[in-house]
């Protein structure tokens, strides 16, 4: 059985163009839009790039600011400076 | 018993302005960036031609000599809109007052030697008059320029700019015991010192360039760029030899402002000239003219505060050279030839 690595953050406007970001960067990325949230789950991992998100709000991001939108997630934090990822370890 | 909760989804008819939708080719979510920005500006219908300039309308694009097929490409990467602006300078601002209040408790502006105070008094008060020249600069750019694209985010560098007079004027008062005398001494010197003159010279003729677009590069890339360098930078680190580490903290500002500042002037520059090669020209004779007026006309003062004779090859003339190969650097950068 798959595993899926699944994030959910905020639909609001801060969560937006790390939502794209996501989607650039991850092929194959099901998208769930619920009211006020949007669940991304995607085989294995899921991985969310600082240099992509900046690219989108023009300015610096840090990884760690996904916490302020963040709703739940699913599978082991890979945490760095330049990325944030979730993948389920063999 | 289980109670089932349900959610119900209710999709909006429409998740953005139309005008907005067509720029993005379909109908998302816009940021606030662009739904404040994109063609926001009216472009057609005006009711009556200014009195004062008859051959244009309120807002036309022949009110500069360049030529862009869309102006709505000149955006801001910094995607400031009122609210973030207003947000991003109020934390900028919370450190300014901080700043004061610890130079203040500390005294440190007493750690100066007596002689480099003087100095202070002399390049960095009058520089208050080169910011109010700024600030109108920057609000004629948003007068005359066409597209809020351009024009939003030059209003709020007006305001940057009268910001940073307010922050001198301050450091004066500190000087002074709050007598105000300092800024006075200032004003004349800014009005008849010699070695302000060639500034004042340069920044009152910009005042009345006719070409949004010669201003914009006049304002941003020679003024903003060489006497920040100069005043800021320089002039800051000749001082630390004699105690004005105090200062520095005051003027902190500046720097922050400045790393900020050309990331946008940089962006609207690239995207301006990398639209036609007339553009690129133009734009590179525009630099040109103006770097180089604003660098000879800072060499007096230069020579003045770093102490030596201008035209000997000494510290200041290094200062003006290099901080001119700094500028000479960004716009090989940004598709300018200077």
């Amino acid at each position: 059985m798959t595993q899926y690595a699944s994030i959910t953050l905020q639909n609001t406007d801060d969560a937006r163009p790390i939502i794209e970001a996501i989607l650039a960067d991850n092929t194959d990325v099901q998208v769930l839009n619920m009211p006020g949230a949007v669940k991304l789950d995607r085989d294995h991992r899921i991985v969310v790039n600082r240099a992509s998100v900046e690219e989108r709000i023009g300015r610096s991001w840090d990884p760690q600011e996904l916490h302020l939108v963040l709703i739940s997630m699913a599978g082991n934090v890979d945490e760095d400076d330049d990325y944030f990822a979730l993948e389920w370890k063999k | 018993m289980t109670i089932d909760i349900k959610t119900m989804n209710v999709e909006p008819r429409r998740h953005t302005f139309g005008h907005v939708a067509r720029r993005l080719g379909s109908d998302k979510p816009a940021s606030r960036y662009e739904e404040a920005t994109l063609d926001v500006q009216p472009t057609d219908n005006f009711h009556y031609k200014p009195l004062w300039e008859p051959e244009y309308w309120t807002y036309d694009t022949r009110k500069t000599a360049l030529k862009m097929e869309d102006w709505y490409k000149l955006r801001d990467p910094r995607q400031y809109y009122y609210a973030t602006y207003n947000i991003a300078r109020a934390n900028m601002n919370q450190s300014v007052e901080r700043n004061f209040a610890f130079v203040d408790k500390r005294d440190m502006l007493d750690q100066m030697d007596a002689e480099w105070r003087a100095v202070v008094a002399d390049y960095l008060l009058p520089m208050r008059h080169v910011a109010w020249g700024a600030n109108m600069n920057m609000t004629s750019i948003c007068d005359r320029g066409y597209g809020t694209a351009i024009t939003a985010p030059s209003i709020f560098a007006a305001g940057d700019h009268l910001g940073m007079a307010q922050i001198l004027s301050r450091i004066g008062l500190m000087l002074d015991d709050s007598t105000g005398d300092s800024l006075e001494a200032a004003k004349t010197a800014w009005m008849g010192a010699p070695h302000w003159q060639g500034i004042r010279k340069a920044v009152e003729d910009s005042l009345v360039v006719t070409d949004w677009m010669e201003m914009y590069t006049a304002q941003t890339l020679a003024f903003d760029g060489i006497l920040h360098r100069l005043v800021f930078d320089r002039f800051d680190a000749a001082g630390q030899k004699h105690g004005a580490a105090g200062l520095s903290m005051l003027t902190e500002f500046m720097i922050e402002w400045r790393a900020e500042h050309e990331k946008w002037v940089d962006s609207v520059l690239k995207v301006a000239a990398a639209e036609s090669p007339e553009n690129a020209a133009m734009l590179s004779g525009w630099a040109k003219t103006w770097i180089d007026r604003v660098a000879e006309a800072a060499r007096p003062l230069a020579a003045r505060v770093l102490g030596d004779v201008q035209g000997k090859g000494g510290a200041s003339d290094a200062a003006i050279t290099e901080i001119k190969a700094d500028i000479a650097a960004r716009c090989a950068k940004i598709g300018l030839a200077v």
